[in-house]
């Protein structure tokens, strides 16, 4: 199978199957609704985004009802129940980063990208997101990249680097 | 990294070689588990660690300052299944400790975890980190990967009949989760609703197990208190706040980082370690303990004292220890429309008051700060939080009121002052200058 129709499966790769797994063994054996944050985690980064049938599917492996997986994915925010670019901002624009640049610099890559919050450019590349206090004020303008990468004192060179580096 | 600095230096001893020291080698040559060995090997009674701990009058330092020792003591001795969870989901506006305590000193929480542990009679813990600090995360997957080879973590701890393991599970994105019920649900694997309180934790937790669940600052702190004992600990501060406790001091400071310092220590004198006010401009508010915390006006908060009961009698709180300084760049109006759509944007929708009120008091500040507002519209404010506060099932309602009273209260002049004249008191060209973001960019680009 290719890459391009793992992606459309709702099925997950054993490979990420496996990661499951460890998630699955931190918790008691009668728990293992309790993995369920991290697998989605997981299965978000293998398909880009989580449509409701990989949500299923990993209900399904974790023996609860899809309804609650998909409760999670909806209450909490880094998930994505829309496909996103293959990069996604998320800016941080609460009031101690916004003291130090945070709403500017969501303002500058939003000139920098010709795109709002909640949108998406036309070639797919960038997604933008307005966030919520990351915990990391100290380092403020903040921004995270896909989740996972954090990013300090974003100020327009360090912008201008993050986006070029981005391919 | 964010800069550091101390006074009495415990809980950042390790952070001086930054993300280089925070191994368990490193850990364990600046001293690190002696205490768990020194417990364990003298068959220390629960009940003489909760002793130690109570002495040293360590109040929780996650927000709401119980004391931990207290806390631990309500844990039923009988239970057969029990749990220590350790609450990182730092994601209160202006809190950042937490994460430089796991980035570079994760021993000590897994070390005063385990202490823990063993005086509540546990068998397995969670620490629950904010989702958007992925990084910290795994480095602490590392550091309790690092202790349960040692033999720290595990079955029969150090030869022991002491068993105790430790996970880590991450949040997703979601501001009450830490609320500590919140937090418990979230772990379940569900949303993370906060649940009705009594029943407390301690009797009915995770998986409605009895579970102690604490601060990350408040468990690296217990290492130490055992190490110096209760009441040396309790001397470095003031009485009914013992010890060191550490600032994120964010905002208009020119060194904005993590402080360390006694419980008591001058405002002023906090100020001045983050290197006072940037462009030497001049204070004007600051809000003490994380954005659920009420503002005070610059001269108030001149004269407090960094501890409970200094920031409490200034009708404030010490909460996280979250220090957001603003400068006179800042238009109050505009900050409270910031907070106030965070709390809209957090709460968790199962209370009416507060999934309602929030959504309210952001919109008509929001109105305010457009050019809309009304002249009633203040009173409409303090009438919606007086339908708030007090009447739901957890504090997040509370936290959405606090700010908005308190700012109107310290800056009402401002807030009429926009509602007659549609604009800020504060002008645009000002308010942008403030950030130094274009500033910064414009000197480097001299550069």
């Amino acid at each position: 199978m290719n890459k391009q129709n793992d992606m459309l499966s709702p099925e997950l790769s054993p490979e990420a199957l496996r990661k499951i797994d460890r998630e699955v063994a931190k918790y008691p054996a009668d728990q293992k609704q309790s993995a369920v944050m991290a697998a989605l985690v997981i299965a978000q980064d293998e398909k880009g985004w989580l449509p409701k049938e990989t949500i299923a599917a990993v209900a399904s492996y974790l023996g609860m009802p899809p309804i609650a997986a998909y409760e999670v994915a909806s209450f909490y925010n880094m998930y994505d129940l829309h496909p996103v670019g293959k990069y996604k901002l998320t800016v941080c624009t609460n009031l101690p980063c916004a003291l130090s640049g945070g709403v500017h610099a969501a303002d500058y890559v939003k000139e920098k990208l010709g795109i709002d919050f909640n949108e998406t450019t036309p070639d797919g590349k960038f997604t933008l997101k307005e966030g919520e206090c990351m915990g990391a004020c100290g380092d403020a303008p903040v921004m995270l990249v896909n989740n996972k990468r954090m990013c300090s004192f974003m100020l327009p060179e360090a912008i201008d680097k993050l986006l070029a580096e981005c391919n | 990294m964010a800069l550091i600095d101390t006074i009495n230096p415990l809980l950042t001893t390790g952070w001086s070689k930054g993300d280089a020291g925070w191994s368990l080698k490193d850990y364990e040559s600046r001293g690190g588990y002696a205490q768990l060995k020194r417990i364990l090997a003298s068959k220390m009674s629960q009940d003489d660690v909760i002793a130690e701990v109570k002495k040293s009058a360590l109040r929780g330092r996650g927000g709401a300052g119980f004391p931990a020792g207290l806390k631990w003591s309500f844990m039923p001795k009988a239970a057969a299944e029990k749990y220590v969870v350790c609450n990182t989901d730092e994601g209160e506006p202006g809190t950042f400790k937490d994460r430089d305590l796991l980035r570079y000193d994760p021993h000590s929480t897994i070390e005063g975890m385990i202490i823990a542990a063993y005086a509540v009679g546990a068998k397995r813990g969670y620490n629950y980190i904010h989702g958007e600090i992925f990084d910290i995360y795994q480095r602490f997957e590392e550091a309790l990967d690092q202790a349960r080879a040692a033999g720290y973590l595990g079955e029969r701890i150090l030869g022991s009949d002491f068993s105790f393991d430790l996970f880590a599970h991450h949040g997703w994105g979601a501001y009450i989760c830490g609320e500590e019920t919140g937090l418990l649900e979230s772990i379940e694997g569900k949303k993370g609703q906060p649940r009705y309180k009594p029943p407390f934790p301690a009797n009915f937790g995770l998986y409605g197990k009895p579970t102690t669940i604490n601060n990350t600052e408040t468990f690296a702190a217990i290492p130490f208190i055992m190490g110096m004992g209760g009441e040396a600990y309790l001397n470095l501060g003031k009485p009914n706040n013992g010890g060191t406790k550490l600032f994120s001091v964010s905002g208009h400071v020119n060194r904005p980082g993590n402080y360390e310092v006694p419980m008591g220590t001058p405002f002023a004198k906090l100020l001045e370690m983050a290197g006072g006010m940037r462009g030497g401009r001049k204070l004007k508010a600051v809000i003490p303990g994380g954005s659920s915390a009420p503002v005070l006006p610059a001269d108030v908060m001149m004269e407090c004292t960094m501890d409970y009961d200094s920031i409490a009698k200034a009708g404030s709180m010490l909460g996280s220890g979250a220090v957001i300084v603003m400068d006179e760049t800042v238009c109050m109006v505009k900050a409270l429309e910031r907070l106030s759509y965070f709390y809209f944007e957090e709460s968790c929708g199962q209370c009416t008051p507060c999934r309602e009120g929030s959504g309210w008091l952001y919109r008509v500040v929001h109105r305010i700060e457009h050019g809309q507002g009304r002249p009633e519209d203040l009173d409409l404010l303090n009438r919606v939080t007086d339908n708030m506060m007090g009447k739901t099932i957890c504090a997040l309602a509370d936290a959405a009121a606090f700010p908005v009273r308190s700012f109107i209260k310290h800056f009402k002049s401002e807030f009429e002052y926009h509602i007659e004249h549609k604009k800020c008191l504060v002008s645009p060209e000002v308010q942008r200058a403030g950030s130094g973001f274009f500033r910064a960019s414009s000197a480097a680009g001299a550069a």
